[in-house]
């Protein structure tokens, strides 16, 4: 479980994460969904206490990740950043991580076998392609069979097989309880991997909500319809509220109402209809809905500041 | 790379155990043992302390019977054999910067305060663990040196000193420890500074820059001063003869200590407070 209260953070004078709160609860798994730049890279830092918070509050399963006896058995994070010594062998630098733990050196071995690094494992980690140095990651956070698992971008780099291996990975963490946060920007992985979301927006919480909720709340109410008496069927839908706007073959697309509205409506000013289809907005839709104004936002204050 | 199992299920790690000092200690060596570069360095810097001292005796020996007598008067066989105090201590000071500098330029330093977030016991681990190393490796090749350049001196009667001599011992090994402190000191500079290029530049500032550029002060001052540098006290830990206008192998030793030691609580506040 990890418990975030006013969570914020500035550098110098620029705010990356601005008054962020949510819960990220065990057993499922949370992505953690936000444009390139939302400050969710910083979160995850400053979960770890790898950056300081200039105000608010982080814990991991009860505590400051700092106060932990055992953080690797709490914490299995993969950063964004690469963070392995380039002229050490991935063995070698699993094997580091284990020794402050105790952690024998079998469990190395079997971390490496699990994410498919055993040919490689003695080669110095600089000569790794992306993927690899994706994997070596995923190995780190697994090492110490963590009740939270926390990664940024796990599947950057990786092949459709090494994509399809993560999700499957994630999911299977989540049902033995733990907690699993993953983060990505992008809505189209996010829906395939996760029950819960919490997207942010220039280090701004805007949703945290189940994948079904954030489809169905970000999706606009847009219904096509169509009928051989148009004009006395806007007269009947017309309200505050709702506007109308052609569509094509003499369709028309009514925003602001949902098709039981419309059909209800219809139906009691005896209108007949030939179509009505709810236009149900793609996840990449809904997301840049959410997100939009916030980058909108952000792109009119870097022009202003340069 | 061989291919996922499509079966994927973490199995379960049965101990679990503590972040200790110890295995923090023993985490650090692995770090030290598993990168190349640092194994040659060390190597380097062996080679370097027994090479110098023995080209240095074969040069005097052969070149003795043409010296004036004062140049004579001005070869001391122990500045013969600690000649390679100097050289060592770069390459101890450049691996020392390097050992906590990497850290930061490939970003591992992140996995590092990962595994142990209290942060402090990494420094430690890491200071204690190369100071061990440095004079574990010098130790043995400022004793190598002393003895070999004496074998190859063994015909000037003038050059010969025993290693039960008053204070010969003492050098010997102080040029030994010496080096280790440097070490240490670099190590601390490395934390401060967190960049490779920039910490050996300020390394090199203060260890080779600031004690000529003291020249350039009035005489008194120049005198009064340049005792109290960190080069210049630890100095007196490998030298024989006390000199006008320095400090005592024991003065100049705990000076030269204390300026490790303010180096070392800096690096461990900075270390403590600061992002990474």
């Amino acid at each position: 479980m990890i418990e975030a209260r006013d969570l914020t953070k500035d550098y110098g004078s620029k705010r990356a994460v601005d008054g962020l709160s949510f819960t990220v609860q065990p057993g499922v798994v949370t992505g953690f969904l936000g444009p390139n730049g939302s400050g969710k890279s910083t979160t995850m830092r400053l979960i770890l206490g790898l950056d300081a918070t200039t105000r608010g509050d982080v814990t991991v399963n009860g505590r400051h990740y700092r106060d932990h006896a055992s953080p690797l058995h709490e914490v299995g994070a993969l950063l964004e950043a690469r963070s392995v010594h380039t002229g050490r062998s991935a063995y070698n630098h699993l094997l580091a991580l284990a020794q402050t733990h105790g952690i024998p050196r079998g469990r190395v071995s079997e971390v490496i076998d699990l994410v498919g690094l055993h040919e490689v494992a003695r080669k110095r980690s600089g000569q790794f392609s992306l993927g690899m140095g994706q994997r070596l990651g995923i190995a780190a956070a697994l090492l110490g069979d963590p009740k939270t698992v926390m990664l940024d971008e796990p599947v950057n780099g990786l092949d459709p097989e090494g994509i399809h291996w993560v999700r499957n990975l994630l999911k299977s963490l989540a049902s033995e309880g733990r907690t699993v946060f993953v983060s990505s920007h992008l809505m189209s992985e996010m829906a395939l991997t996760a029950d819960h979301l919490i997207v942010i927006g220039r280090g701004r919480l805007i949703a945290d909500t189940s994948v079904d909720d954030f489809v169905a709340r970000a999706s606009q109410k847009v219904v096509v319809v169509r009928s051989p008496a148009l004009e006395s069927l806007r007269e009947a839908l017309a309200a505050p509220g709702v506007s109308f706007e052609p569509a094509e073959r003499g369709a028309l697309e009514v925003h602001g109402l949902t098709a039981e509205e419309i059909g209800d409506a219809a139906a009691g000013a005896g209108i007949a209809l030939h179509e009505l289809t709810p236009q149900q907005a793609s996840l990449e839709e809904a997301f840049m809905n959410l997100t939009r104004d916030e980058v909108e936002f952000a792109t009119e204050m870097e022009k202003a500041v340069a | 790379m061989s291919t996922l199992a499509p079966n994927v299920r973490l199995p379960r790690l049965e101990v679990t155990g503590r972040v200790a000092f110890h295995r923090v200690l023993l985490s650090e060596w692995t770090k030290l043992r598993s990168v190349r570069s640092t194994k040659w360095s060390l190597f380097a810097g062996v080679l370097l302390t027994i090479a110098f001292p023995v080209l240095f005796s074969f040069v005097t020996r052969s070149h003795w019977g043409s010296m004036s007598p004062s140049d004579r008067a001005g070869r001391h066989p122990l500045d013969i054999a600690l000649a390679g105090v100097n050289v060592a201590q770069l390459a101890v000071a450049v691996l020392g910067v390097l050992l906590i500098s990497a850290e930061y330029s490939t970003g591992s330093i992140r996995s590092t305060f990962t595994a142990v977030p209290k942060r402090l016991p990494v420094l430690w681990a890491k200071l204690l663990d190369y100071a061990v190393v440095s004079f574990v490796l010098v130790l043995p090749a400022v004793l190598v040196s002393f003895f070999a350049s004496q074998a190859i001196l063994h015909n000037i009667p003038q050059l010969q000193i025993s290693f039960s001599d008053p204070g010969v011992a003492r050098s010997v090994i102080g040029g030994a420890v010496y080096v280790m402190l440097v070490g240490t000191f670099a190590l601390a500079i490395g934390a401060i500074v967190r960049n490779t290029a920039g910490g050996i530049a300020t390394f090199a500032a203060i260890f080779f820059v600031l004690p000529p550029l003291m020249f350039t002060l009035p005489t008194s001052w120049n005198n009064a001063i340049s005792q109290y540098l960190p080069s210049e006290a630890g100095r007196q830990i490998f030298s024989l003869h006390h000199a006008a206008h320095t400090l005592t192998p024991l003065t100049g030793g705990l000076v030269f200590v204390a300026y490790c030691a303010a180096a070392i609580a800096i690096a461990a506040v900075l270390l403590v407070r600061r992002d990474v």
